[in-house]
């Protein structure tokens, strides 16, 4: 019991003395950067549990069938979700300021999501002239 | 894999409160821009060598901007979606000038012997790999004939939004899926024709009225190893 104590005292310190992650503004709950633009696509509560299943599902769906969807995609989380750094451009994953490291080094799940996706909001796909009408 | 994949999505139709304070609840069906790829299309590519000139590379220079494949450390690790490759005849002294890239074969080695099915064909012909799923064991790497596949060898920054790559993955040409998908074509051929020469025309092999597709019934055409049998989708004329 007392080993048992002395583990939660010393995370409970633990959470205190990472102050400078912003993620443990407070010390116990992450803090969230608002974002931008309106509605999510699905309400908070709801993608707070299954953000990670619209993800995975609609992986599946892009690349291996095609089916691209209009905003639910990773590119559209970053569009809303994306914070400015100290220049006002959006910052990348290996700043804590990230908001999916607000709450995943928070909770310590590592996400690896961002090793070949591009963390950063990006440009529409440049669709030239040239390549509106469609060789068929 | 897509069986299962459809009686999930079917099942997830209703939601479904399976005990107190546990739901299961639908995936969205969400508003799609393209999709899902069919069967009745095959992208292909034609490449025709009496036009490609020998010492230019746009169709390269596009495809490393199109899809942000930055310079490595070096050439040994450069990733490489396409070549221009010069060959010349021992014999008559011909010389020829061509772009390489995957095949987009509709028998792939590569998806053959993937061991995690990274490596697919899509439903219309394109062949790629799904980087979720690859664990970076480079075996269609050794199963490409073509050379056609590279390996990431170091960590990728900036990537584009439209082209994720990064290290421990294999990754080749995809034909610029996300503008095909977007009803566009593929950047090197958009660059070739840029420049005027009209050295590949892209478009679908199924379709008899498409250009590529008349192209083939009225001129000679090959397809680089046919002897392998491996119904490539990318064709070249004047080899």
């Amino acid at each position: 019991m007392r080993a048992v104590l002395i583990m939660v005292a010393a995370l409970f310190l633990i959470s205190l003395g990472d102050g400078d992650t912003p993620a443990c503004a407070g010390g116990l709950q992450p803090t969230v950067p608002k974002a931008k633009g309106g509605t999510c696509v699905r309400d908070a509560a709801f993608m707070r549990a299954n953000h990670m299943n619209f993800l995975s599902h609609r992986r599946d769906a892009s690349v291996r069938e095609g089916r691209r969807a209009l905003s639910e995609k990773l590119a559209g989380c970053l569009d809303c979700h994306a914070v400015a750094g100290s220049d006002g451009h959006a910052v990348g994953f290996d700043n804590p300021k990230h908001f999916c490291r607000a709450c995943h080094d928070y909770a310590a799940v590592r996400i690896d999501c961002f090793e070949c996706h591009n963390a950063k909001p990006g440009p529409l796909i440049r669709q030239s002239s040239a390549s509106a009408g469609q060789a068929k | 894999m897509t069986g299962r994949r459809d009686f999930l999505a079917g099942a997830a139709a209703l939601a479904l409160t399976i005990a107190p304070g546990v739901t299961l609840y639908p995936m969205a069906q969400a508003a799609l821009t393209s999709g899902p790829a069919s069967a009745k299309n095959r992208w292909g590519m034609l490449i025709d060598a009496n036009r490609c000139k020998a010492d230019c590379s746009a169709c390269v220079g596009a495809c490393g901007e199109e899809n942000a494949i930055g310079p490595a450390h070096g050439p040994a690790i450069q990733a490489q979606w396409i070549r221009k490759v010069d060959l010349r005849h021992k014999g008559s002294g011909r010389k020829l000038s061509l772009p390489v890239m995957c095949q987009h074969c509709a028998e792939p080695p590569c998806a053959d012997v993937c061991p995690t099915g990274a490596s697919f064909k899509r439903a219309d012909g394109i062949v790629l790999v799904d980087k979720h799923r690859c664990i970076g064991c480079r075996y269609c790497m050794l199963a490409c004939p073509y050379k056609a596949r590279s390996f990431v060898h170091e960590t990728v920054t900036d990537q584009a939004p439209h082209a994720p790559r990064g290290k421990g993955t294999v990754e080749s040409c995809t034909l610029c899926v996300h503008r095909v998908d977007a009803g566009g074509t593929p950047a090197c051929v958009e660059a070739c024709a840029g420049l005027g020469h009209g050295a590949i025309i892209f478009g679908d092999l199924n379709d008899p009225t498409s250009e590529i597709s008349k192209r083939l019934a009225e001129y000679p055409s090959a397809a680089i190893r046919a002897d392998l049998g491996l119904d490539p989708g990318v064709r070249y004329q004047g080899l």
